[in-house]
């Protein structure tokens, strides 16, 4: 049963780790992704100094916990935990985590890497820049994360 | 004959900053039935609204909080959400 929250304040990597393998013996393995926000411009333009993420709440958990069945459905996993943060966030902030806990390393590696491309396509979060001159602006969707997430569309489980 | 219950539309990010509004109701005519005909007419209601729709391949929809596309058929009551690609992760 995966372990799926949206929330403001931060969440501590070590603690969600424990609570995933918490009495288990069976776990050989955890993939785990930790977003953080960057600060990075483009050339020539002012930093980022803040991100605020806007989200659906009737819709945000729902597809959340859509896309974890789904890895669980496509791997033989022990546990996941899929976590966003949403409301403002400075750079550096962590902004996302997802854990998959496996037998073997490949399962958990390759049901992470599927959780966070489907999450980052699939899931009804928005990112707002505010810029170091007072401006602000909605991220655009990369094309990048669409191909990303669509390589998964036709794969089949190991 | 009872008049049908209205549709609740919320609009996200972008969306809702060119519309003025995070949610509205509106009473949609009789022969307003999918997703594409609604935003055609939702685009009458301002011009904050005609500039959010102005560029459809951009705009993603959900109804009662699944995705849902262009073509979905619209039903009493719904919830429609309007939003941008999302950008999550």
């Amino acid at each position: 049963m995966a372990t799926v929250r949206v929330q403001r304040e931060p969440f501590d990597i070590g603690a969600e780790i424990a609570a995933l393998t918490a009495g288990r013996t069976d776990i050989g393995g955890i993939g785990s992704f930790l977003g953080c926000v960057r600060a990075d411009a483009a050339p020539g333009e002012p930093a980022i100094t803040r991100l605020v993420l806007e989200h659906y709440p009737a819709m945000t958990q729902r597809a959340m916990a859509d896309i974890a069945a789904e890895a669980e459905r496509r791997w033989s996993l022990l546990g996941c935990t899929v976590l966003h943060r949403v409301g403002p966030l400075a750079p550096g902030d962590p902004i996302v985590l997802v854990l998959a806990a496996a037998a073997h390393r490949q399962a958990a590696l390759e049901a992470t890497s599927f959780l966070i491309d489907w999450l980052k396509t699939r899931a009804p979060f928005w990112k707002k820049e505010c810029l170091a001159d007072g401006r602000e602006r909605w991220v655009d969707a990369r094309d990048a994360d669409e191909a990303a997430a669509s390589r998964w569309a036709d794969a089949v489980a190991p | 004959m009872d008049a049908a219950r209205p549709l609740t539309i919320l609009y996200f990010a972008w969306l809702r900053e060119r519309v003025g509004t995070a949610e509205e109701t509106v009473q949609r005519p009789a022969d307003i039935r999918t997703v594409a005909g609604l935003i055609g007419w939702l685009r009458q209601r301002s011009p904050g609204h005609d500039a959010a729709f102005e560029n459809a391949r951009v705009i993603r929809c959900a109804v009662n909080g699944e995705f849902a596309d262009a073509a979905a058929a619209l039903g009493d009551g719904d919830e429609i959400a309007f939003f941008p690609p999302v950008t999550g992760g």
